[in-house]
C-alpha cells in the first residue's frame, strides 16, 4: 500500500471558554492521498475550516490542538515550533481562502506577492523568481503582462486566479481550498473549480477541498468527508457516499440540495429539521441524535466511532 | 492622478485665502492701527496722514486684496511693539521653532511608530501592558506639567541638560542652526521630549489599534498561510497598511506642533514664533498676530497637502481615483 500524503490521528482542538471549553474539534482521523482531491462537507461550524487551518498550524489563539497527530509523509507536522511551520506553509502545504477580494494585500502588486512567496520558499534568484511569477499567472489564465498590476484591477474570479497562483507558486504537495469558489458568481465558480483541479492533477499536489455544496463535491472529489458537530459523520469515495450515504445527516444533506436535472424547479426541498447544535450545548450520545429520524435509546447516550472506516452511526452498525 | 493633485492645490489656495480673510479682519478691525502706531498725541493732521498711507480709506475688499498681495510678498506689516517689519521678526524666529517641530515630530513619529508595532504584536507581554499603561501619562499629563517634570528632574536634580534658551547658534544664511553645536543639541532634548511626548503616545496607540486591526485581515492570513516569516507579514504587509490613517494623525499633530508650540516654548524661553506670540498678545501687537495665524494656517494646508499627496503614494486604489470619495 502507497503511504498516504497526509495522515490526521484523533484531531482534537479546544478553544478554552469562560465555563470550561469548547471543542470544535473532536477525535477526527483521515488520510490524504498523493494525487487525490477530498472534500470536506457540512454545516457551518461543523468543522471543516477549523480542521484546515490545524493542518496548516493556523488555528487563532487561544485554540490549540489538545490531542492527536497530523503527519506529512513521515514528518510530524502538529507540534512544530514557528521557524519550522513556515518551511511546511506555503512551501509543502498552500492554502486558498474564501474571499479572494480580501486575501490579497490591497497596496501591493500581484507581482510582488508572488516573487516574495516563491523566494521565501525556493533557492532562486529575484530574476528567475520573477519569470517563474509570470508562467505562474499564465498557467491560471491570467496575461502575464500584468504582473504589476494591483488587486484591485482585477475581478473577484480573476483574483481568485492569482490566489491561486500564489497558493501554487512554491509547488506544494497538498493544498487546502477553504471555500475557493463560494465568494464567486456561479459562472465564474465551475471556471475555477476546474481551473484548481486541472493544475492540481498537472502538479501532483492533492487537494482538501472545504465546502458546503453538495454538487462542487459531486463534480470535483474523489472522496468525500462529511463533518458534523466537530465530529466524522461519514466517509468514502464520492460515487460510494451520495450513491449509497450511510449516515442520516448525510442523507439529509443530499435530499437538501437542489438538482436541476431531477426536476426539483418549483418543488419544495427536503430539510433537515432543526439547527447543528452549539459548540457549548452539544447532545450527549450522537450530536446528531436530536435530529434524527432513527435516533433510539443508544444513540442519545453513547457516541459512536467511525465504523469499518465509513460511518459514525448505531443504525449502520446494526446493519 | 494629475487632475486629483490639481485639485487638491486649488483647495488648499481656497483655505489660504480664507485663513488671510480672518488674519486680515484681526489686522485691520481689532483695535486701532493708527492709534496703536501714533499713540495718544497724535495730531488729527498725522493721523490722516497715516491714513491715506496705510489706504485705510480704500473699500474692504481693495484692502483686503493688498493686505493677500503684501502676505504673498513676505510683507506683514510693521510690529507695533518694536517699529521692526513683522517679516524680520518671523525670519528671525521661525528656525528655533521649525528645529524643536522637526526633532519633536521625528521622536513622536519613530518612537510612536516603534512602540505601537511592538505593543501590537507583544499585546500580551508584561513589557507591552507596562508601556500601554504608562502612554496614559504622556496622553493625560499637560505639556506645560511635563517640561516642568523634566526640567526639575534633569536640569535642576542631575544637571545634566540645559533648562532654557537653544544653546550656541550657528547662523547659516538667514538661518540660525542648534544642530552644529554640543549645547545646541543638547538644549533641543528636553524641550523636544515634552514637546513631542503626548504626540508620540497618540500616534502609538494609533499605531497599535491599527495594527491590531490589519493583523485580523484575511490577507494577513493568508501571508501566513503563504508561509512568509513574521517578520514579513509584519512590516512587509501589516505596517504599510496601517500607514493611511497613522500619516493622517501624525500630519495634524504636525501641524499642531508648531502651532502650539507656544507652551513648550514659554516654559523653557525657547525663542521661537510662539513665544514671540506669546508676547505680541501682551503688547497686543496686532500685526504680529495676524501674521503669525497666517503662518499656521499655511503650516497646516501645506502638511495636509503633503498628507494628501502620500495618500496617492502609498495606496494604488486611491491614485485611479477609484475611492475618491474617501479622499476628500
Amino acid at each position: 500500500m502507497i503511504e498516504p500524503l497526509l495522515r490526521v490521528r484523533n484531531l482534537r482542538v479546544v478553544f478554552p471558554h469562560r465555563h470550561g471549553e469548547l471543542v470544535p474539534i473532536d477525535d477526527i482521523s483521515f488520510d490524504v492521498k498523493r494525487g487525490e482531491i477530498l472534500g470536506f462537507v457540512g454545516e457551518s461550524g461543523a468543522g471543516k475550516s477549523m480542521t484546515g487551518a490545524a493542518i496548516i498550524n493556523l488555528i487563532d489563539p487561544p485554540g490549540y490542538i489538545e490531542n492527536g497527530e497530523i503527519w506529512l509523509e513521515d514528518e510530524r507536522i502538529d507540534q512544530l515550533d514557528a521557524r519550522a511551520a513556515n518551511r511546511v506553509r506555503g512551501k509543502r502545504i498552500s492554502m486558498v481562502f474564501q474571499d479572494p477580494l480580501t486575501s490579497l494585500n490591497p497596496l501591493r502588486t500581484i507581482g510582488d506577492q508572488l516573487v516574495e512567496t516563491i523566494l521565501v520558499h525556493l533557492p532562486i534568484s529575484p530574476e528567475e523568481a520573477r519569470r517563474k511569477a509570470r508562467k505562474g499567472l499564465e498557467e491560471v489564465g491570467i496575461d502575464p503582462a500584468r504582473i504589476d498590476a494591483y488587486p484591485h484591477e482585477f475581478s473577484g474570479g480573476m483574483r481568485q486566479r492569482v490566489v491561486i497562483a500564489l497558493a501554487l507558486s512554491a509547488e506544494p504537495e497538498l493544498i487546502i481550498a477553504d471555500e475557493p469558489t463560494t465568494a464567486l458568481d456561479v459562472s465564474v465558480q465551475a471556471q475555477v473549480l476546474e481551473l484548481l483541479k486541472k493544475l492540481c492533477r498537472e502538479h501532483g499536489a492533492s487537494v482538501i477541498l472545504i465546502t458546503h455544496d453538495m454538487g462542487v463535491i459531486a463534480e470535483t472529489t474523489d472522496r468525500v468527508a462529511v463533518l458534523y458537530a466537530g465530529r466524522l459523520a461519514e466517509i468514502g469515495t464520492t460515487a460510494e457516499v451520495l450513491n449509497s450515504p450511510q449516515h442520516p445527516y448525510t442523507r439529509g444533506l443530499i435530499a437538501s440540495t437542489p438538482s436541476v436535472e431531477h426536476g426539483d424547479i418549483g418543488t419544495h426541498l427536503f430539510q433537515i429539521e432543526g439547527a447543528m447544535p452549539r459548540l457549548d450545548a452539544l447532545p450527549s450520545g450522537c450530536a446528531f441524535h436530536p435530529r434524527c429520524e432513527y435516533a433510539d435509546r443508544r444513540c442519545a447516550e453513547s457516541r459512536p466511532d467511525l465504523l469499518q472506516e465509513r460511518v459514525a452511526c448505531w443504525q449502520y452498525a446494526d446493519g | 492622478m494629475l487632475f486629483i493633485i490639481a485639485r487638491r492645490l486649488l483647495q488648499a489656495f481656497v483655505v489660504l485665502l480664507l485663513v488671510a480673510l480672518v488674519a486680515f479682519t484681526i489686522f485691520r478691525f481689532i483695535g486701532d492701527p493708527v492709534e496703536s502706531l501714533l499713540g495718544q498725541e497724535a495730531t488729527v493732521a498725522d493721523r490722516q496722514a497715516l491714513i491715506d498711507r496705510m489706504g485705510l480709506n480704500d473699500p474692504i475688499p481693495v484692502q483686503y486684496l493688498r493686505f493677500v498681495g503684501n502676505a504673498i510678498r513676505g510683507d506683514f506689516g510693521i510690529s507695533y511693539r518694536t517699529a521692526e517689519p513683522v517679516s524680520a521678526l518671523i525670519a528671525e524666529r521661525l528656525p528655533a521653532t521649525l528645529e524643536l517641530a522637526f526633532v519633536s515630530a521625528l521622536f513622536a513619529i519613530a518612537l510612536g511608530t516603534l512602540l505601537g508595532i511592538y505593543t501590537a504584536i507583544f499585546r500580551h507581554g508584561f513589557t507591552a501592558h507596562a508601556i500601554m499603561s504608562s502612554s496614559l501619562i504622556g496622553v493625560s499629563l499637560p505639556t506645560f506639567l511635563i517640561g516642568v517634570l523634566l526640567i526639575w528632574l534633569f536640569a535642576v536634580e542631575l544637571g545634566w541638560l540645559p533648562s532654557f534658551g537653544r544653546g550656541e547658534t550657528v547662523q547659516i544664511g538667514f538661518w540660525s542652526t542648534g544642530f552644529l553645536t554640543a549645547s545646541g543639541l543638547k538644549s533641543l532634548i528636553l524641550p523636544a521630549i515634552t514637546l513631542g511626548l503626548y504626540q508620540m503616545t497618540l500616534i502609538m496607540r494609533l499605531v497599535r489599534a491599527e495594527m491590531l486591526e490589519i493583523l485580523r485581515q484575511d490577507f494577513i492570513r493568508f501571508a501566513r498561510a503563504r508561509g512568509l516569516p513574521e517578520r514579513m507579514v509584519y512590516f512587509g504587509h501589516a505596517l504599510k497598511n496601517t500607514m493611511v490613517p497613522v500619516i493622517t494623525v501624525a500630519g495634524l499633530q504636525l501641524g499642531a506642533i508648531i502651532a502650539f508650540a507656544i507652551i513648550t516654548e514659554t516654559v523653557f524661553q525657547w525663542p521661537g514664533v510662539g513665544l514671540m506670540f506669546i508676547n505680541a498678545v501682551f503688547f497686543v501687537d496686532i500685526p504680529v498676530m495676524s501674521a503669525y495665524l497666517l503662518l499656521v494656517g499655511t503650516v497646516f494646508v501645506v502638511i495636509n497637502l503633503i498628507v494628501d499627496l502620500l495618500y496617492l503614494v502609498i495606496d494604488p486604489r486611491l491614485r485611479d481615483g477609484q475611492l475618491k470619495r474617501q479622499t476628500v
